[in-house]
């Protein structure tokens, strides 16, 4: 099922949470929602689910709009933020629940169950009360009553949370599966995540979206600088430095270790630094050891946008 | 629809009778009412009269009590920990949240009554007993009941402290039960009347004295509807 967000906002108090934003996610495709704490992410989701009203705007899923509709919560499945759960139930009892008040037929809920159950590992811990469980099964557990009934839109708010490294892969490749046929939503401020899960980044601050694309694409409109690591012997250190300052676009030059003699060079312009380098290194008879461009990280960009 | 209110009916059920709530308050309540019933003060062996008068005079105390301590968590506790959100966002509206959560309570209060049954079979093995008054005392509590469990569960919407709606809807039921009975018969004229009519023992004492009259009844599901109504308002308002 498509998703169509227009000109969407919800304003508490004074402030305003969400403030005009519109995205569309199709089917088939995860999408990564990133913003600092309190940009609005988690407001956007509960609004996707129906949880509050937006103020203004519409959702499109597939080709109904936003009522209050009992049949478009069925088929969007939700993990709320803190993941809440009822601590006294047993996980099977809960996950039964859920699947009842998501209208799975009676006679297909033990199947749904054991899906789960096999799906979500959660096959030790299944006749133990929730209040029991470590974090990693309750995010677990609250993974498996989303996507019990099947749903065509996934909407989990920080998924990964509290989860043990080795965790956090098996829920991505859960997730990268469930991507597969599914609208998935996801937000989160690992940022690593996004970069091994979602197809797409909605990048989002002070409840306006201000960057939408694939992580590639990211990376193309923000690098506006380049930085290349360099190691380079044959001269003291110092005249090194100025030597490397003097190339043409060249706007920072920081040692990085003195005893390797190694440079982080930064520069403005488009063109590529390391020709420049290794022009300077033959002209000058110095020893090229190492030279390393580097690639903008996602953290590079996610600060650009958001720090103002 | 109606299945989605008894899933989470039966939900709250299980949920009482696997924490200790619901055998704390079957002890209590047997323990109190049939404690002042058969041994204690003017109990039947001292009266000498084959009804339940006693009974339900102090069941209509101790539900005045129990209630509100079985309604404080029902939506309170929902919106303090989040699990509100999960019920609101699978294919439950906040109608069917509170109604589940009601229905949940009066069964809970039925269950309790049905375990008062031999008091009335002892009763009636002891003498003649006024059948039509027993049976309209027992209709008085579950009515009563009813009404208390929505003010109950409208004092639980308003806050996500249990403690606080415990003592919310012991205020609200404190005004109903004693004070306006206590204004009501110290007034006269129209405002006398008024207050009267809005008494809750004054329905309850009418209801138990064996005449079942409309207007009672229809007190206590007002009393009901409303609390109901206002509960599903707050629900939907925090959306």
């Amino acid at each position: 099922m498509d998703l169509k967000i227009n000109d969407l906002s919800k304003t508490y108090g004074h402030q305003k949470a969400v403030d005009n934003i519109s995205f569309e996610v199709k089917s088939g495709e995860i999408v990564g929602f990133l913003g600092p704490n309190g940009a609005g992410k988690t407001t956007t989701m509960k609004m996707l689910t129906q949880y509050i009203h937006p103020d203004h705007g519409s959702i499109w899923y597939g080709n109904s709009r936003n009522q209050d509709n009992v049949d478009i919560r069925r088929s969007i499945g939700y993990l709320p933020e803190h993941n809440p759960l009822y601590e006294e139930m047993p996980v099977l009892d809960y996950l039964a629940f859920c699947a009842q008040l998501q209208g799975v037929q009676t006679s297909e809920i033990p199947v749904k169950i054991r899906d789960m159950v096999r799906k979500c590992g959660l096959d030790e811990e299944k006749h133990k009360k929730i209040g029991e469980l470590s974090k990693g099964y309750r995010q677990r557990v609250g993974l498996a009553q989303a996507i019990i009934h099947n749903p065509k839109v996934l909407i989990l708010d920080e998924p990964t949370t509290g989860l043990d490294p080795n965790q956090i892969v098996e829920i991505r490749e859960l997730i990268k599966e469930l991507g597969r046929e599914k609208t998935v939503i996801l937000s989160t401020h690992i940022l690593s995540e996004v970069e091994a899960t979602c197809d797409r980044i909605l990048i989002i601050n002070k409840g306006k979206i201000v960057a939408d694309g694939t992580v590639s694409n990211l990376r193309k409109q923000t690098e506006s600088r380049q930085i290349t690591f360099a190691r380079i012997e044959g001269l003291d250190s110092d005249q090194i430095h100025k030597a490397l300052s003097g190339i043409p676009g060249v706007n920072h030059v920081d040692l990085i270790n003195k005893e390797s003699n190694r440079f982080e060079v930064q520069s403005t312009s488009d063109e590529s630094l390391n020709r420049a380098i290794f022009k300077l290194c033959v002209q000058n008879n110095l020893e090229l050891l190492e030279m390393t461009p580097m690639e903008t990280k996602l953290e590079d960009i996610f600060r650009d946008l958001t720090l103002n | 629809m109606n299945s989605i209110i008894s899933i989470i009916a039966f939900r709250e059920l299980r949920s009482f009778f696997d924490s200790l709530m619901a055998y704390i308050l079957l002890i209590a309540f047997l323990g109190f009412s049939g404690f002042f019933t058969w041994i204690y003060g003017a109990d039947v062996f001292i009266r000498k009269e084959a009804d339940l008068a006693v009974f339900f005079s102090i069941a209509k105390w101790t539900l005045f009590f129990f209630i509100p301590a079985i309604t404080m968590k029902m939506i309170a506790e929902e919106k303090k920990t989040g699990t509100i959100e999960i019920l609101l966002t699978k294919a439950v509206s906040s109608r069917q949240l509170v109604l589940g959560k009601y229905l949940a309570c009066l069964l809970l209060i039925l269950i309790t009554l049905a375990f008062t049954l031999p008091y009335y079979f002892s009763i009636s093995r002891l003498g003649a007993v006024d059948h039509g008054a027993t049976i309209c005392g027992y209709i008085g509590l579950i009515l009563m009941s009813s009404a208390y469990i929505a003010i109950g569960l409208f004092a639980s919407s308003i806050t996500n402290n249990q403690i606080v709606a415990f003592l919310f809807s012991l205020l609200i039921g404190i005004v109903f039960h004693f004070i306006l009975d206590v204004l009501g018969s110290g007034s006269r004229g129209i405002l006398g009347n008024i207050l009267n009519d809005l008494s809750v023992s004054k329905h309850f004492d009418s209801i138990s004295r064996g005449v079942l009259d409309t207007k009672d009844v229809l007190f206590f599901i007002s009393l009901t509807v409303l609390g109901l109504f206002l509960s599903e308002q707050y629900v939907s308002k925090s959306k």
